[in-house]
């Protein structure tokens, strides 16, 4: 089955001046159309074999002598296609800051503590309705040399497969009301009216008494297309 | 539809320990890496190479590759294909390139078989990185199979001029076979990138 397009009002286009890294880095010539074939109606399938035990849980799969510092949260949602059916047996891989704002990659030079036990990297498989759902901590923001006092606002990153390579999708959630989202360019890089997709909400009844705050995130992958194949 | 697509966001700098953390190093098994095949599969052992140029033709040091591809007989290892793959062979693989100091990227492979639609043998490629904001794909041929690629319709709908930055070049040297597939972003060679 051939997958629908992808919509260019939601996705970000290849450059973007505000983000200054687009201007050497992005495309320039128009993208040529491709007939979809086996090799776009397949893809690479990961399921719970490729997952170690601790892998959903970033709150206990970084610790060397004590827990992350940090808000505990619990991030979950549905990974959807566009027709609404949920993704089933679909990786969904994160990799986010700690509390403080620091990766544990090499590269990240930013002067703020790292946790040695928090590692910020994890990984699961969605269920039968579409569900994921992770522990964390709460990423702290990041300044970034992108333009002057420029900060990323709180941020997942999220990886997500879906049925072929043509649903591939990397993306970040972002957290309710972060004051830094309207001077973010690579929020503001995503077409308006579809940037509001990347903002979790907090949800009260996801939340565990006494434990971490809940907040849901809904993806919605490239559906199917809506006029069957040639044969 | 009833539902709208979620947007891409980057890749960003830091995606090694989550998404390629045994080839970077950190303590979290890779779910995938850039050896696809091992001494027991079936089919002819390939490497693919290459770098990532950006608009200054500096090769890039934090791009993320990954490939998708049929096994030596032309079959992916999918659902939607029914013809019993080879069991052992995946076919995907994930290398970035910041660990070659080169900042290549380079994927132990065997080459795919053709399919059986009437196209050429290929690799699906799909490029991140920080600074873009959407992945982009684009497609691997090999320069040993001239006679497949000049009947490869996704081939033919390409600008004559512009095919060649889908060619893999084929290199024989004493540790074996191997392709060299630059990624040129931007500028006179820049790659071809699809709308899939
Ligand atoms: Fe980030």
């Amino acid at each position: 089955m051939s997958t629908a397009p992808r919509d260019w009002t939601a996705h970000p286009p290849y450059l973007y001046a505000g983000y200054k890294s687009t201007t050497l880095r992005g495309p320039t010539k128009p993208l040529i159309p491709l007939k979809q074939s086996l090799s776009e109606m397949t893809g690479p399938v990961f399921g719970q074999d490729c997952l170690g035990p601790l892998d959903h849980d970033l709150t206990r799969n970084g610790r060397k002598n004590g827990e992350p510092l940090g808000e505990r949260i619990v991030v979950t949602g549905r990974v959807l296609d566009e027709a609404g059916r949920p993704v089933r047996n679909t990786l969904v891989e994160v990799w986010q800051a700690n509390a403080a704002g620091r990766y544990v990659h090499k590269v990240d030079q930013h002067d703020a503590p790292l946790d040695p036990n928090f590692f910020g990297g994890g990984r699961c498989v969605t269920d039968e309705e579409g569900n994921y759902r992770f522990h964390s901590i709460k990423p702290g923001a990041y300044p970034w040399g992108n333009h002057h006092n420029a900060w990323r606002p709180n941020h997942i990153h999220f990886s997500l497969f879906g049925p072929t390579i043509a649903t591939r999708l990397v993306t970040q959630m972002y957290f309710p009301g972060d004051p830094l989202l309207p001077l973010d360019p690579i929020f503001l890089g995503t077409p308006e009216g579809a940037r509001e997709r990347l903002i979790s909400n907090f949800a009260i009844d996801v939340t565990e008494p006494g434990f971490a705050l809940g907040y849901v995130f809904d993806i919605v992958l490239r559906g199917p297309a809506a006029t069957p194949m040639e044969a | 539809m009833a539902l709208k697509q979620t947007p891409s966001q980057t890749v960003g700098p830091y995606f090694a320990y989550g998404l390629t953390p045994t080839q970077y190093g950190y303590d979290l098994p890779s779910i995938a890496g850039p050896e696809l095949a091992t001494e027991e599969t079936d089919g002819q052992p390939i490497r693919i190479v290459g770098q990532v140029f950006d608009g200054q033709g500096q090769p890039i040091g934090d791009a993320m590759i990954e490939i998708w591809q049929a096994d030596a007989q032309g079959r992916y290892a999918h659902p939607a294909d029914s013809r019993n793959p080879n069991a052992t062979f995946r076919g995907f693989g994930r290398c970035g390139t910041g660990t070659d100091p080169r900042n290549r990227f380079v994927f132990e492979t065997v080459k795919p078989g053709p399919t059986g639609d009437g196209s050429a043998p290929h690799t699906t490629v799909i490029v991140f990185m920080r600074g873009m904001l959407t992945h982009a794909y684009t497609r691997l041929y090999f320069s040993d199979e001239a006679e497949a690629n000049a009947a490869d319709p996704v081939l033919a709908s390409v600008p004559e001029d512009r095919r060649d930055t889908l060619i893999a070049k084929r290199e024989d040297t004493a540790a074996g076979v191997v392709y060299r597939f630059d990624i040129h972003m931007q500028g006179d060679r820049e790659t071809v990138f699809f709308e899939v």
